[in-house]
């Protein structure tokens, strides 16, 4: 019966489209979410931001200062990238499937990498605060274990892609367990690695941001306090400079993507 | 036979063969793409290196910190529960931020659609597709949370505003995305629909949306599993309402650990769930489409 089709067709798109209604409804009302309001504030905040949110002449005197805050922001967050991709790189090969010493590490080790990825960062954040005080090291272990959970996932993904007919080569000719590690694995899954490391990386830069503002460190809190105390020509300043910087990170990682992958 | 002989019969000649060639052709070439991955690496490891050397600690007395913390954790994860908060609350407070993602990802997946087609290769021209993206990769480079922070002056602190800013990252995600699905549309589909003299919007609807659709959905569904993350964040740092206000709260005025863990480990079992949902859609994603996954 050919015409079902077209019925069934027709019914199926009317129940999604009401579910999503539904669900719509429901979530406006039980987050009080005002939907005039919503609309209507992109409009006036783009002209709010065209009459107020630029850089003024005495702005620009805050540029040193800044610069200052983000190099080390930057600086911070490359560093907990590159050491837990270090870390992430041990317990990817305990998880991976191709590389496991045993199904119980591998469990552990992607059970761990799923804990660590999704307790929120604002949680990390305000935990290391208590002990670690408002310092950038707060901001860099807060970041260090969210990248860890994560990169060690892109990893294992990566591992279990590239390198299943090479390891079982190399199983074949007798090699032991690190010269398959370090002649089959590591290389045939390195690009994909770097590839993730710079995503990472790109990342990380962005939730130093937020991760600043919760801990008062960094760019992040350069930020909060020209906004807080409504100084917005400086605050504009750092979102500037922020763009700036994610934008030129992108711009090189996508140029290294082009040439390794 | 003798000439076999003498080849197999004479070890230091074949070794001495293999010698000469191994030494005029390396066994792995260095090619560029090796050295780019070595510099890149010696980079990032010195900048590491440099960073850690340099990293302001504020004077923390580590070994104290790290035995704090330990401590600290072994109250959160051991002894969940709270004063101010009782399950039930706490999974109602879950429930709203995952409203904010849900409005987020709604609102940033419909914009996204019409930006998607307009980025797709295969369905606008070329000047187009690159202002889009130019514009799309803008809206990417600024931190969600600054999206958020701007739309707060006009918008107020609260839902509205974090609405309004999760959507703008939606958008920027999800018009790359969707258009990338677009653009794997087999071309002969277009020009048939071209040759039978259908209009753009006939040819978007019939065949580009209706065959991309099973990918359309992945990808939602996997910016709203990232929005969740993102709707905690932003509870906590912008005042919005949801779950991240509480965590905040509790950890930055309240000092109570034990609700800290309550919230943290609601929030994990919400993620994990999320997590494993998306988990399989990115594999029906990756048959499709190998090279896009972040």
């Amino acid at each position: 019966m050919p015409a079902d089709i077209f019925v069934k067709r027709r019914n199926d798109r009317l129940l999604f489209f009401a579910s999503l209604g539904v669900l719509t409804a429901g979530s406006i009302v039980i987050t009080n979410y005002d939907a005039v309001a919503g609309f209507t504030s992109i409009g006036k905040a783009f002209v709010w931001g065209v009459s107020n949110f630029y850089p003024d002449a005495h702005a620009l005197t805050k540029l040193p200062d800044i610069v200052l805050k983000l190099r080390d922001t930057i600086l911070m967050s490359v560093a907990a990238t590159t050491i837990a991709a270090i870390f992430a790189v041990m317990l990817a090969m305990i998880g991976s499937c191709t590389t496991r010493i045993n199904t119980l590490f591998s469990v552990l080790a992607r059970g761990l990498a799923s804990v660590f990825r999704n307790i929120p960062l604002v949680a990390w954040a305000m935990i290391l605060m208590l002990a670690f005080s408002q310092s950038l090291l707060t901001g860099y272990l807060a970041l260090f274990f969210g990248s860890l959970g994560f990169l060690t996932r892109a990893f294992i993904e990566t591992i279990d892609e590239a390198s299943i007919h090479a390891v079982e080569a190399l199983q074949a000719t007798g090699a032991s367990y690190p010269a398959i590690i370090f002649q089959a694995v590591l290389p045939s899954s390195l690009p994909q690695m770097v590839s993730w490391l710079l995503f990472m990386i790109d990342t990380n830069i962005r939730d130093a941001t937020l991760v600043g503002l919760l801990t008062g460190t960094g760019i992040g809190f350069s930020f909060d306090l020209y906004y807080k105390s409504f100084h917005f020509h400086e605050a504009s300043l750092v979102v500037i400079m922020i763009v700036v910087t994610i934008m030129s990170i992108e711009m090189i990682s996508n140029y290294i993507r082009r040439i390794i992958l | 036979m003798t000439q076999l002989e003498n080849v197999f019969g004479d070890p230091d000649r074949l070794t001495g063969r293999a010698a000469t060639s191994a030494s005029r052709l390396p066994v792995r070439p260095l090619t560029k793409e090796k050295i780019v991955i070595r510099l890149l690496l010696l980079v990032l490891a010195l900048t590491t290196v440099y960073a850690l050397a340099h990293l302001d600690d504020g004077g923390v007395n580590l070994a104290q910190a790290v035995s704090d913390t330990l401590s600290n954790l072994k109250i959160i994860f051991l002894h969940p529960g709270g004063p101010h908060l009782s399950f039930f609350k706490a999974l109602y407070e879950v429930v709203i931020t995952l409203g904010l993602a849900f409005l987020a990802t709604l609102f940033g997946g419909f914009i996204a659609l019409f930006l998607g087609l307009l980025a797709a290769q295969n369905l606008a021209p070329k000047p187009v597709t690159n202002v889009i993206k130019i514009f799309v990769a803008f809206i990417r480079a600024v931190p969600t949370i600054l999206w958020v922070l701007i739309f707060a002056v006009t918008a107020g602190l609260g839902a509205t505003a974090a609405v309004i800013g999760m959507t703008f990252h939606s958008i920027s995600y999800l018009t790359k995305a969707y258009a990338e699905s677009f653009e794997d549309l087999d071309r002969s589909v277009i020009e048939a629909l071209k040759a039978s003299g259908a209009n753009w919007w006939q040819i978007v609807f019939q065949a580009v949306i209706p065959s991309s659709s099973t990918y359309l959905l992945s990808w939602t569904f996997l910016r709203f599993e990232m929005n969740f993350a993102t709707a905690v964040v932003v509870g906590a740092a912008a005042g919005a309402s949801g779950v991240g206000f509480d965590l905040y709260m509790a950890s930055g005025y309240y000092f109570d650990l034990r609700e800290v863990g309550l919230i943290t480990y609601i929030i994990l079992a919400f993620a994990i769930v999320l997590e494993t949902i998306a988990t399989r859609m990115k594999r029906k994603i990756r048959d499709h489409q190998p090279e896009f996954i972040a």
